[in-house]
């Protein structure tokens, strides 16, 4: 075994984890990455072309007050989350995050049910009093109803 | 007046790691003895003065002086003393501070212990050190001063957050950065062993016990993390593969990577430029996790500073550190050759696989965790990269290192026989076929990936434990001297078993609670019952409580099981009113077979109450996991060739190197 010998095993090795990794990353990549989306950039998107409900994606905006409720087997809740300029129904069956209140700012992870509502398999809130997820604060701007800095 | 007095420790501080960073490396360079005899007071004086400043806080802090801002804007005079202590650490500058503080009483024990490293030598790796600390010292005093003050002072602070006010996140960031910092170490190291142009076996065996007593630490700071995200955030999740998770994730696997890697730098003079080029990776990815955490450019828990300047300095330090460090490797490393050669098939082979997979694994993780930042940079596209796609990519790549781990420490040194080692683990492999089995047969209904999970595992416990059996001769040799070879045997391998089936039942617990998890989620009204598994609870009714310094609903559950009653949980419900925030308090009752996990919500209009229950089998075995693989991590370090002559390269009459122990017993 010479040490060229030895170099020559260890970088092949190395060469064919590499190579497992990197198609290991592309296919995941392909599949798992979650886009955000703000309420009007949903809307424009689902205009375009109906989004697979088997496609998970993020959206965020502020809870419509008076939206929070539930449907009848108690534990489903249902709100809208708007920019104020586009709103979008969710449903969410599961414990709400502790910051969760009307008129404040989320973000929900889910897909598109067949009936254009989101369905969401896990609801972000803000962390404390003075915190805005960034995503929300931007989507904000956008819509042009945010004048602070999201500090 | 202690505030100020803390500010000017900090400024002095700052002045002696200047020269701590210059003058000692000259010193070395030119030869100059009286020069490199000043790294050790300098070293020592740096670190008595941030222990003053650090003290100075902590003063603020305990006597609730909301003169200071920083203790006005995290602090509150009704927290408990412990709170007002975790307080300090529980934001940016004050946890700046702690950083700053475990670096340099690492570099303190470095000068006050390493006498049998070559003064030359010393001298260099507390310069390195000390330019870390000066790096560390400007921005604590340019972008995140914790001094500073607030007048006219408020009546009251506005309180921390009331997640963070837990013992287990009390203690979380102290063991975090002892991690964190203690790879400051193994980088000084290795930046002093490329400026001396020389690495060889001792330089492995002392930078060894401090990798070791790192990475321990490390492992302790992540699995309280996730302890306290298990039960304190209500929904029964234990890791997110969360950005702020993966930061201290990734040091831990280039860590553990480290930690192998210097075996063989130690045992068989190999692999010495991968394992320097490790030891700057490891440190630069614990750079990396703070610059991550600490600049805001993430949304988290963790994130308390969003000041834009911070960022940009954390990250040109950390621009300076890595591209420094990589171009002194780039310029020094081609001169250092390996020495002893190995076999493909060999216990050195069996290290560079593990070597090349948890390094692969690790930068698929820094792939997922930076990518949505660079995309956001570059195109504006909002995305998250999420649990999914790290078991697609970590998962397949830890599988055979996993499975190879056990077969590892079998192997002999330069050339192995894989079918000899194989056949010494036939114990091991009955035990696995058993498992797969009795998985099969028990859980036939259940996720199919459960049953080489579970097998996995076993595995993995197994053939440490038959490896122990061997080292024993047990059951071969009369008892009397296996008894013996138990005293006589290394403690390092020991440090293997243990550390590794300690692995072992980390798999074992995330493949049992994940894949045979019960879930109830429930509106209940008093009296009514609900069956989760083989368990059910009835609802006793809620009633309001108050505590220290908060409201709370408490709920009250009786646990039956087959009709025996087995326990009353109580979950809560707190509300804090400084600052203002809900939080919810999970009932968990650890048995032999694992977890039930009572949550009580909100009230429903008509008087009821949403209500979540998890039965999680077996899920205490990933805590208990990590505890064996520190307990492995300590036992090793308490190797008598840590502490006793080896190490001595020139100087053969110096004293025994008290490093390790040291480290262990602070």
């Amino acid at each position: 075994m010479t040490r060229k010998r030895r170099r020559l095993y260890i970088v092949s090795g190395f060469m064919l984890i590499f190579a497992t990794a990197a198609a290991l990353v592309l296919m995941a990549f392909e599949e798992n990455i979650v886009f955000f989306y703000s309420p009007t950039e949903l809307a424009r998107k689902m205009e375009q072309q109906p989004i697979p409900p088997n496609r998970r994606l993020r959206i965020g905006g502020l809870v419509e007050e008076g939206s929070l409720g539930r449907e009848k087997d108690g534990v489903t809740i249902t709100f809208r989350v708007t920019d104020t300029v586009e709103v979008i129904n969710v449903r969410f069956r599961g414990f709400l995050p502790d910051l969760f209140r009307e008129g404040q700012g989320i973000v929900a992870e889910g897909s598109v049910a067949a009936d254009g509502k989101f369905v969401a398999t896990e609801v972000l809130a803000k962390h404390d009093e003075t915190y805005m997820p960034k995503e929300v604060a931007e989507a904000l701007k956008e819509a042009g109803q945010w004048q602070g800095d999201h500090e | 007046m202690l505030a100020e007095l803390g500010h000017y420790a900090l400024v002095l501080a700052l002045s002696v790691a200047l020269i701590q960073a210059t003058i000692p490396l000259l010193g070395a360079w030119r030869g100059d003895q009286g020069w490199i005899a000043l790294a050790r007071p300098a070293a020592l004086v740096q670190c008595l003065l941030v222990v003053v400043a650090f003290a100075a806080l902590m003063h603020a802090y305990v006597t609730s002086d909301f003169s200071v801002l920083n203790v006005a804007t995290n602090s509150h005079s009704a927290k408990p003393l412990l709170y007002k202590i975790s307080g300090v650490w529980g934001n940016h500058e004050g946890s700046l501070l702690l950083w700053l503080l475990i670096l340099v009483l690492f570099g303190a024990a470095v000068a006050m212990f390493g006498n049998n490293l070559p003064a030359s030598f010393r001298a260099r790796v507390l310069s390195v050190q000390a330019m870390i600390a000066v790096g560390f010292l400007a921005f604590v005093l340019f972008t995140s001063n914790p001094f500073e003050r607030l007048l006219p002072a408020p009546i009251d602070g506005r309180g921390l957050n009331p997640l963070l006010q837990d013992p287990g996140l009390a203690f979380h960031p102290p063991f975090l950065y002892l991690g964190y910092v203690g790879f400051s170490m193994a980088f000084s190291f290795a930046v002093a062993a490329l400026i001396e142009g020389r690495v060889d076996a001792a330089w492995a065996r002392w930078v060894r016990p401090w990798t070791l007593a790192a990475w321990c630490f490390l492992t302790l700071g992540i699995a309280l993390g996730s302890w306290w995200a298990y039960y304190e955030l209500g929904w029964g999740g234990w890791w997110f593969w969360d950005p702020v998770e993966n930061a201290s994730f990734m040091p831990w696997l280039a860590g553990t990577a480290l930690l192998h890697s210097a075996i063989v730098v130690e045992k068989r003079d190999a692999l010495k430029n991968w394992t320097v080029l490790l030891a700057i990776v490891t440190f630069s990815l614990s750079l990396l996790g703070t610059f991550l955490v600490r600049s805001g450019v993430l949304t988290s828990v963790h994130a308390f500073a969003t000041d834009p300047a911070r960022g940009v300095f954390i990250l040109a330090f950390l621009i300076v550190v890595i591209a420094g460090s990589l171009t002194l490797y780039a310029v020094r490393a081609p001169a250092m050759k390996g020495g002893g050669l190995f076999a493909p098939v060999s216990r050195e082979g069996g290290l560079v696989l593990n070597n090349l997979l948890l390094s692969t694994a690790c930068a698929t993780v820094l792939l997922g965790t930076l990518y949505p930042l660079f995309l956001d940079a570059l195109t504006g596209d909002k995305i998250t990269v999420g649990p999914p796609y790290f078991n697609a990519t970590f998962g397949p790549l830890m599988l055979p290192a996993l499975i190879a781990m056990a077969v590892g420490p079998m192997l002999a040194w330069k050339r192995a026989d894989i079918l000899g080692a194989l056949q010494r683990l036939k114990f091991a492999i009955a035990a696995t076929l058993a498992a797969l089995f009795l998985t099969l047969v028990l859980a036939y209904d259940g996720p199919w990936m459960a049953i080489p999970g579970i097998a996995l595992g076993v595995w993995i416990i197994a053939a440490a434990l038959e490896e122990a059996a061997h080292r024993l001769r047990l059951f071969r040799a009369p008892i009397g001297e296996s008894l013996r070879r138990l005293a006589r045997s290394p403690r390092s391998a020991w440090g293997t078993t243990f550390a590794h089936a300690g692995a072992g039942m980390v798999i074992i617990g995330i493949v049992a609670s994940s894949s045979w998890q019960v879930e109830k989620l429930q509106v209940m009204r008093t009296g009514e019952q609900v069956a989760v598994g083989e368990y059910s609870f009835k609802f006793l009714g809620a009633t309001a409580i108050k505590g220290p310094n908060y409201d709370a609903v408490r709920g009250s559950f009786e646990v039956r099981r087959d009709g025996a009653h087995v326990d009353l949980m109580t979950p809560e419900s707190r509300s804090y009113p400084e600052p203002p925030m809900e939080t919810t308090e999970a009932a968990i009752r650890t048995g032999w077979g694992g977890d039930l996990y009572a949550v009580i919500g909100d009230p429903t209009a008509d008087g009821a109450w949403s209500t979540r229950f998890y039965n999680k089998p077996m899920i205490h075995w990933i805590w208990m996991g990590c505890l064996f693989m520190v307990l492995g991590g300590l036992v090793s370090l308490s190797d008598r060739r840590h502490r006793v002559g080896a190490p001595a390269r020139r100087n053969k009459n110096a004293k025994p190197l008290e490093v390790a122990k040291s480290v262990a017993g602070e």
